[in-house]
C-alpha cells in the first residue's frame, strides 16, 4: 500500500431510497430491475430519482437521498455535519455504520468505528443494568474481556452505582440514558460517531459528554463524525464541516465557513413573502399584500431593510379609510401598529382608483425569529373590511454577531427587539 | 499511531453474493452467547413456575396426542409405550418448529436494534438456534426422566448403538429450521405474504411427518410425502437409536442432509443479501 494520509474517505457515494408504499408492484419492478442487470443495462429505476426535496412532490417513488458525495477526512479531525431536516445527514451515518450499503459509490477508512446513533439500542428492559452492560457493549462490538477491564469505569462515568443490580425497566429515563452512554462512550474505537445524543440528560451530564468528546479528538487524536442541530456544540467540537442540502453536498472545509454557508442556506431562498388573492367588499378589494427584504439578495436578515407593500383598487368615494398592519411576534406580542396616513392630517376623501403603498421597516430593530404582518383595511366609525383574511408569516434570520447567530435559536429567548448596542470594540478593551 | 496497525475496511455498494463475512460472526462470538443468555434469562423473569414451564408444554402435547392420536384414532406406537413415543416426537418437532418460527421473524423482531447498530445479522439468527437448544436440553431430560421410569416399571424399549447418531440429528435439524427460517424471514422483509405461509406451513410438516405416528404406520397414499419429508428421517433416526422401534433408512438420512446443506446455503445467501438493504424497506 502506498502512502494513506485519511482515516475516512468516502467517494461517489449515493443512496436511493424507494419512498411510498410497497405493493404488489413492488414484486414486478424488482423482476424489471433484474431483469435489467442481466442484460447488463442500467437500473431503470434509478435514473428516475428525483432530488430529495421534501417542500416539492416528487414525480417518482424513488429519491436520492445522497448523491455523489466526496470528502475525506484525517486523522483526529473532527467532522460536523450539518444540515436541515431531510438533508442526509442520517443516511451518511448509517452508511459509514454499516447499518445500510449504498446505492452506488464507497467509502474507505481505517480502524474501528463506534457509533452513537441512538444509545441503548438493545437494552432489554428486564435485564438489570450490570446484565444490560454486557450485552449493550457486544452488541457495539466489544468483547466480553474488554467490557470486564472498563466496568468500573462505565459505572463510574454513568454515575448509577446503586441500581446496576436493578432491571433497567425500573429506571427513571435519565438513568437509562446515561447507563447508556456511558456504555457506548467507553468503547474503545479509532472512529466516533456521534448523531444528537447532547439531547437528553441533565445540564451536568450533558457537559461531561461534552468533555468526553473533546478528549475523544483532542488528546485521545480519535477521529469524531458528529451530528447535531445544537451549531455551538459543533463549532465548538469540530474543525470541518460537511453540508448537506437535499441530499447533495453543498460544500466541505473549514467549520466557520460551513457554519456560515449553513446558517445563510435558509435565507437566500426566500426573498419575498406575499399574499395575492382578492379581498374586500363594494369600496375596496385587496389584491397583493406583501413583505420582502430591499436587498433581496440577503434574504431575510435582521440586519436588511424589509418593505412591505399593500396593493389593490379603490371602487368607490371612501371618507375616513383605514389601512395598515399590525406586526405580531411568534410569541403573540402586539410589536407594532402602522397605518397608511401616518404622515397626514385631516381626514381624506379618496376617489376610485389603483393603489399601492408602500412601508418601511429598517434593519437591526427586530431580533430573529418567526412574524407575522396582519393587513387591517376599513372605514372608520363604519365597518371593518380585512381583518385577518391576508395575512402573511416570514422569519428573521440572525448571520451576524457569533452569540446572537449560534445561542438565541432554540434556547427560548422571546426577545423582539435587536439593537445595535455593542460597540465595535474588543472584549477586553479598557 | 502507526497507520499500519489500524484495521483497514471498506464499504462497498456491490459485493459478492458469496462474500458472507463469516469471519466477523466468530469476531462476534461473545455477543452470540449474551444473546442467548439474555433469551433464557427474559423467558422466565417475572413468571412463578420459571423454567418449568419449558417442561409443561411438551407434557400437555403429549397427552393430548395420547388421547387423539393414541385413543380416539386408534394409531399404534411400534409398542412402545404411548407417551415415550409422543414425547420423543413431541421434544424433536418442538425444536425444529422453534427454529424455524423464531428465525423467520428475525428481522422484523429486531427491527429496531438493526436499524441503528451494525452487527453481523446472522448472529441474531444463530442466538436463536442455541437458546432453543438450552429449551431442548430441559425437554430432553424429561424424555430421560421418563425412559428411566419405564426402564424401572418394565415398559417395553431398548436403546440400540445408533444412539450416537443423536448429536448429528441435532445438527441436522437446527440446520434445517435456521435455513427454512432465514430464507423465509430475507423473503417476508418485501413480501409479507411469507408470514402467512409459515402459519399453515408449519402445522403441514407436522402433520407430514412421523411426530404423532410411526412410519410403519403410515397410509399408503401418503407414503411417498411422508418418507420424503426431511423430518421423517431424523426423527425415526432418533426413535431407532433410544426407544429400538422405527425405520432407519441411510439412503433417507442421506437425502436429508444434503437438502439441510442446500436450505442452509441458500439461506445464509440470502439472509447475506438482504441484510445490507433491509432496513430501507421495513
Amino acid at each position: 500500500m502506498g502512502e494513506i494520509n485519511f482515516a475516512i474517505k468516502v467517494e461517489n457515494l449515493s443512496k436511493l431510497y424507494q419512498i411510498g408504499e410497497f405493493g404488489s408492484g413492488s414484486f414486478n419492478r424488482d423482476f424489471e430491475k433484474w431483469w435489467a442487470k442481466k442484460r447488463g443495462k442500467e437500473d431503470p429505476y434509478s435514473t428516475i430519482g428525483d432530488v430529495n426535496d421534501r417542500t416539492v412532490k416528487g414525480k417518482s417513488n424513488f429519491v436520492w437521498s445522497l448523491k455523489d458525495i466526496n470528502f475525506e477526512i484525517q486523522e483526529g479531525d473532527a467532522l460536523g455535519v450539518l444540515g436541515r431536516n431531510g438533508a442526509g445527514k442520517s443516511t451518511l451515518l448509517k452508511i459509514l455504520t454499516q447499518v445500510t450499503s449504498p446505492t452506488t459509490g464507497k467509502v474507505e477508512g481505517f480502524g474501528r468505528i463506534a457509533s452513537l446513533l441512538e444509545v441503548g439500542t438493545g437494552f432489554h428492559p428486564e435485564l438489570t443494568g450490570r446484565e444490560n452492560i454486557y450485552l449493550n457493549g457486544a452488541i457495539l462490538g466489544m468483547k466480553k474481556a474488554e467490557i470486564r477491564n472498563k466496568f468500573d469505569e462505565i459505572v463510574d462515568f454513568s454515575g448509577i452505582e446503586r441500581y446496576i443490580d436493578t432491571p433497567v425497566k425500573r429506571y427513571s429515563s435519565g438513568m437509562y440514558i446515561r447507563l447508556a452512554f456511558a456504555v457506548a462512550a467507553h468503547l474503545e474505537s479509532e472512529i466516533l460517531i456521534i448523531d444528537e445524543v447532547l439531547a437528553v440528560g441533565d445540564a451536568e451530564f450533558q457537559k461531561k459528554c461534552i468533555g468526553k468528546m473533546n478528549a475523544a479528538t483532542k488528546s485521545e487524536g480519535r477521529t469524531v463524525i458528529f451530528v447535531s442541530h445544537n451549531i455551538a456544540a459543533i463549532s465548538a467540537l469540530c474543525n470541518k464541516g460537511l453540508h448537506l442540502k437535499n441530499g447533495e453536498m453543498l460544500n466541505f472545509g473549514k467549520i466557520n465557513d460551513i457554519v456560515t454557508g449553513y446558517l445563510n442556506e435558509g435565507n437566500k431562498h426566500i426573498q419575498s413573502e406575499s399574499w395575492t388573492g382578492n379581498e374586500g367588499d363594494e369600496h375596496i378589494s385587496i389584491h397583493n399584500f406583501s413583505i420582502k427584504p430591499l436587498t433581496p439578495e440577503s434574504g431575510f436578515n435582521t440586519t436588511t431593510d424589509l418593505e412591505v407593500k399593500v396593493s389593490g383598487e379603490i371602487h368607490k368615494n371612501i371618507i375616513g379609510l383605514i389601512m395598515g398592519f399590525t406586526l405580531w411576534s411568534e410569541h403573540d406580542h402586539e410589536i407594532a401598529y402602522v397605518l397608511y396616513d401616518d404622515h397626514e392630517e385631516g381626514i381624506r376623501n379618496i376617489e376610485p382608483q389603483t393603489f399601492t403603498k408602500r412601508f418601511h421597516i429598517p434593519g437591526n430593530q427586530l431580533s430573529s425569529g418567526n412574524y407575522r404582518i396582519q393587513l387591517d383595511v376599513g372605514i372608520q366609525f363604519v365597518k371593518r373590511i380585512i381583518n385577518n383574511e391576508c395575512d402573511i408569516n416570514f422569519t428573521l434570520n440572525n448571520t451576524v454577531g457569533i452569540g446572537r447567530k449560534f445561542l438565541a435559536e432554540g434556547r427560548g429567548r422571546t426577545s423582539i427587539f435587536r439593537p445595535e448596542w455593542a460597540l465595535k470594540t474588543n472584549l477586553f478593551d479598557k | 499511531m502507526d497507520k499500519s496497525k489500524k484495521k483497514h475496511w471498506e464499504i462497498l455498494s456491490e459485493t459478492s453474493l458469496f462474500d458472507l463475512r463469516l469471519k466477523e460472526i466468530i469476531e462476534y462470538q461473545d455477543l452470540l452467547w449474551l444473546l442467548v443468555k439474555r433469551d433464557f434469562v427474559s423467558f422466565y423473569k417475572q413468571t412463578v413456575l420459571g423454567p418449568l414451564w419449558f417442561f409443561l408444554q411438551p407434557v400437555f402435547t403429549v397427552v393430548m396426542f395420547s388421547l387423539i392420536f393414541g385413543g380416539v384414532a386408534g394409531i399404534p406406537t411400534d409398542g412402545i409405550p404411548k407417551p415415550l413415543f409422543y414425547l420423543a416426537g413431541v421434544i424433536l418437532w418442538n425444536y425444529f418448529s422453534d427454529c424455524l418460527i423464531k428465525t423467520s421473524t428475525v428481522f422484523r423482531d429486531n427491527a429496531s436494534i438493526f436499524g441503528k447498530v451494525y452487527f453481523p445479522r446472522l448472529i441474531m439468527a444463530f442466538s436463536i438456534i442455541f437458546s432453543n437448544l438450552i429449551r431442548f436440553a430441559v425437554q430432553f431430560s424429561l424424555f430421560v426422566i421418563l425412559m428411566a421410569y419405564y426402564y424401572f416399571t418394565g415398559g417395553v424399549f431398548h436403546i440400540t448403538k445408533y444412539i450416537l447418531l443423536f448429536p448429528f440429528l441435532l445438527i441436522l435439524m437446527a440446520c434445517l429450521g435456521l435455513g427454512l427460517g432465514i430464507i423465509i424471514s430475507a423473503l417476508t422483509i418485501k413480501y409479507r405474504d411469507f408470514a402467512y405461509l409459515i402459519s399453515f406451513g408449519v402445522p403441514l410438516i407436522m402433520y407430514s411427518a412421523t411426530v404423532a405416528y410411526p412410519l410403519s404406520a403410515a397410509p399408503l397414499k401418503f407414503f411417498n410425502i411422508i418418507k420424503f419429508n426431511p423430518l421423517t428421517s431424523i426423527i425415526e433416526a432418533f426413535r431407532v437409536g433410544f426407544l429400538g422401534a422405527g425405520s432407519l433408512s441411510w439412503n433417507l438420512l442421506g437425502y436429508t442432509t444434503l437438502l439441510t446443506l442446500l436450505i442452509l446455503t441458500i439461506g445464509v445467501v440470502i439472509f447475506n443479501k438482504v441484510q445490507k438493504n433491509f432496513v430501507d424497506t421495513v
